[in-house]
């Protein structure tokens, strides 16, 4: 059993052999990776060492402090946070190693091509077909919608329709899709905010190979669904500080400007302050959960308060500017490869935040979450459970 | 001055110990204070039940788990004593606990232990021999203690009044603060004194009685003086206000589970009214708010446990936070209950009354909300 210690001598060894002051960024990462050293609970050979997940703060802590490069994970976030767990979970040996360390560097950026405009909080409704030629291998065609990174991916998770005469969660196929076909041509969508964070994805004759598929045929659903399950982990264990985020942009506003304080915003204010601080208590208090390996059920919840305090705080921020909060920054047409909360002015954070309760999952997916799988409570009856997908209206 | 997060990581976990504590508190109360038991209780004119109290105190220690061993306590702390209040909020159980083992112990321990004034007192309220009562108003907040009401002569003999104290009418023991011929002061006096009379409030909250306490040259025995005393008693406040939140914490828990229970079996349209999105979003809401005060009541227990410069923005986010989500919680029992919900014999009155005078007891939200404008440079205009 890898522990501690270990970890401490391994990542020694990797500093001592490629030290990060005279190595290639790429070079080191490559290497990192090589050693196990990239993520610690993946298995060996693909980047881990089979150690427990929570000894990877060791080795971060190590390699920060020695000042070398990172993955700069949040620029390629889905790779990491939902291509990857799920081709570790249903990819074969091949696909494992052709596409996990170019993920893990960096050197492959991934998108995922879930969500069409006909099919958002009811994913499983979703219309681009994938049929199969005469080799076995497969020819997709459909649209998608809200990709992020689609024009900087080399590679998309894809969920498509392969059996429309069965009901719909039985008839869809998981694929890896390569963005370099000539049948992917992604486009800008522009935004409330001006500025194109995401894609319209239309998908012509895109030809996948069979090899491209992960788990069986009609499978898909299967597979979303530890994707999207790792997507909710990475959104609910973070850390921060106090005033972290949004209420620490409002705070320093309220300090600099006395001269447009006033009581109704004060009080609004220090409600705020202490919803923010409890969000946060809360976050830390699943993290500790987490690093006992006990898991709790608060990160369900997390991106509710989450987005609700966003938008509240964001609104606050507007009103308090007053006449500076008529004017907004800039509309121009921009391509940014994340969301800067903090680095723009209150209305882009304001227009910015009516995001946050839509994307990844809207908050009323989310309280039905809440509400069945944590409080027990029954399902709505549903009426599309047992009619096969091409006898649905749309 | 700009906030920052304290440098000493929060424990808001529950340690095994915390958890062994909290199944007896529970199968205590779960065997002798069920909801129709506390109803029952309520019509017998006693201030509180006092088999139930014995039994908290002398099979489980709980009146002297914040009084160190050598004074005949458990020696624990504020985490363990937030854990058996997270059980008396959810049974909403009618005994002194927060009066007694919190404000009253606190306030003791406050002053000098090494004296037998303090430490005799100390040693019978942790072991359940006596029921003690802080003599302020139940709303006042930390930090918001004006002159006293009650005026000390050179004799120690006290005279005036204190208004809405909570469990004085079941109490053995009141420690007063009081204006001395030196300054303020720190007093305790025999309920059964001549000279002392308790005038009993009929309460919003019928499980947490309410007197006014009129001293008429009543015998104090001053425990500590100025500063000292000023001191007792700001400490005693804050750890009750922040202890309540755990309190609050419980009683929020209860109204989510058994709405929850009750949307699961109670039909309505042909189906249980559990499985309407109307009624599941407003539990799953709710749902968020008791697990985000569970962090913020932990938070605050272990702040105070820890004694650092951060428990006073702890104690107060956890009052801000804690008692409207015990409030909201209560009231979403009642209307989600619909109309069982409004009647006598259900518990859930019992809940309302409780979580609306817990909203008020040791400062408002708002009163909290004010403290933290100074404590985290957040000033008024």
């Amino acid at each position: 059993m890898t522990d501690a210690a270990d970890l401490r001598r391994r990542t020694a060894e990797l500093l001592a052999t490629h030290p990060p002051k005279t190595t290639d960024r790429l070079d080191f990462l490559r290497a990192r990776f090589d050693a196990g050293l990239a993520w610690v609970h993946f298995p060996e050979g693909l980047g881990g060492l089979d150690a427990p997940r929570s000894l990877q703060a060791v080795v971060d802590a190590e390699l920060a402090a020695a000042g070398a490069p990172d993955n700069t994970p949040s620029r390629i976030g889905i790779g990491l946070g939902m291509a990857a767990p799920t081709l570790l979970r249903y990819g074969t040996e091949e696909q494992k190693q052709r596409f996990l360390r170019p993920l893990w560097t960096g050197e492959e950026v991934w998108c995922q091509l879930f969500s069409e405009p006909g099919a958002g909080s009811d994913l499983a409704a979703l219309a681009t077909r994938a049929v199969r030629d005469e080799d076995g291998d497969w020819v997709v065609d459909g649209q998608k919608v809200w990709t992020s990174s689609a024009h900087l991916a080399r590679w998309a998770i894809l969920v498509a329709r392969t059996d429309p005469a069965v009901p719909k969660h039985q008839g869809l196929t998981y694929f890896v899709c390569d963005m370099t076909d000539p049948g992917v041509d992604v486009r800008p969508l522009r935004q409330i905010t001006g500025e194109a964070e995401f894609n319209e994805v239309f998908l012509s004759g895109v030809e996948i190979p069979d090899a491209h598929r992960l788990g069986a045929v009609g499978d898909g659903w299967q597979v979303a669904r530890t994707t999207l399950m790792n997507e909710r982990v990475a959104i609910g264990g973070a850390r921060s500080a106090r005033e972290g985020g949004m209420i620490g942009v409002a705070a320093a506003a309220w300090r600099d400007r006395p001269e447009l304080r006033t009581h109704d915003l004060h009080q609004r204010l220090l409600t705020f302050w202490v919803e923010a601080e409890v969000a946060r208590l809360t976050g830390e208090r699943l993290r500790q959960q987490l690093t006992k390996g006990q898991p709790g059920p608060e990160g369900s919840g997390m991106k509710l308060a989450f987005a609700r305090l966003a938008q509240q705080i964001s609104g606050w921020e507007v009103e308090f500017l007053g006449e500076d909060g008529l004017a907004y920054d800039d509309w121009t047409l921009r391509r940014p490869e994340g969301v800067d909360f903090t680095g723009r002015e209150a209305g882009y954070r304001y227009l910015r935040a009516k995001g946050n309760s839509i994307e990844g999952g809207t908050s009323e997916v989310l309280l039905n979450i809440v509400a069945e799988r944590v409080l027990g409570l029954p399902p709505e009856p549903r009426t599309d459970k047992d009619v096969a997908w091409k006898d649905l209206p749309r | 001055m700009t906030p920052t997060t304290p440098a000493a990581e929060p424990d808001l976990l529950y340690s095994e110990e915390e958890d062994a504590l909290r199944a007896a508190v529970r199968a205590l109360l779960t065997d002798r204070c069920d909801p129709a038991t506390v109803l029952a209780a309520l019509e017998t004119g006693r201030p509180y039940d006092p088999e139930l109290w014995r039994a908290l105190t002398a099979e489980i220690g709980a009146a002297g788990l914040l009084v160190p061993e050598k004074f005949g306590g458990q020696g624990a702390g504020p985490r363990e004593a937030a854990v058996v209040l997270e059980e008396l909020g959810r049974a909403v159980a009618p005994v002194p606990y927060l009066s007694s083992a919190v404000l009253a112990v606190t306030a003791l321990l406050g002053c000098d232990t090494g004296r037998a004034e303090v430490a005799g007192p100390l040693a019978d309220l942790a072991e359940g021999r006596t029921v003690g009562a802080l003599a302020v108003p139940l709303p006042t907040a930390p930090g918001g203690t004006g002159p006293a009401t009650v005026r000390a002569d050179a004799a120690g003999a006290l005279t005036g009044r204190v208004t809405s104290v909570a469990d004085a009418a079941g109490a053995g023991l009141l420690l007063v603060p009081a204006e001395g011929p030196d300054g303020p002061a720190l007093y305790a006096v025999d309920a059964a004194a001549d000279g002392v009379r308790t005038e009993p409030v009929t309460p919003l909250d019928l499980t947490r009685p309410l007197a006014h306490v009129v001293f008429e040259g009543a015998p104090g025995r001053p425990l500590a003086r100025g500063e000292r005393a000023r001191t007792a008693v700001e400490r005693a406040l804050r750890t009750g206000a922040g202890l309540l939140a755990s309190e609050q914490l419980g009683l929020a828990e209860w109204c989510l589970t058994e709405t929850v229970r009750y949307a699961g079996e109670r039909t309505q349209f042909g189906r249980p009214i559990g499985s309407f999105q109307a009624l599941k979003h407003r539990m799953a809401a709710l749902w968020l708010d008791v697990a985000s005060a569970r962090a913020a009541a932990r938070n605050a227990a272990d702040a105070l446990a820890g004694d650092g410069p951060d428990a006073q923005v702890a104690v107060a986010v956890a009052q801000a936070y804690c008692a409207p989500v015990a409030v909201r919680a209560a009231e979403e029992c009642i209307q989600l209950h619909a109309g069982i919900g409004m009647t006598w014999e259900h518990p859930a009155h019992l809940y309302l009354k409780r979580a609306k005078a817990d909203e008020l007891a040791l400062g408002t939200p708002g009163r909290h909300r004010d403290a933290l404008a100074t404590l985290v440079d957040l000033a008024a205009p």
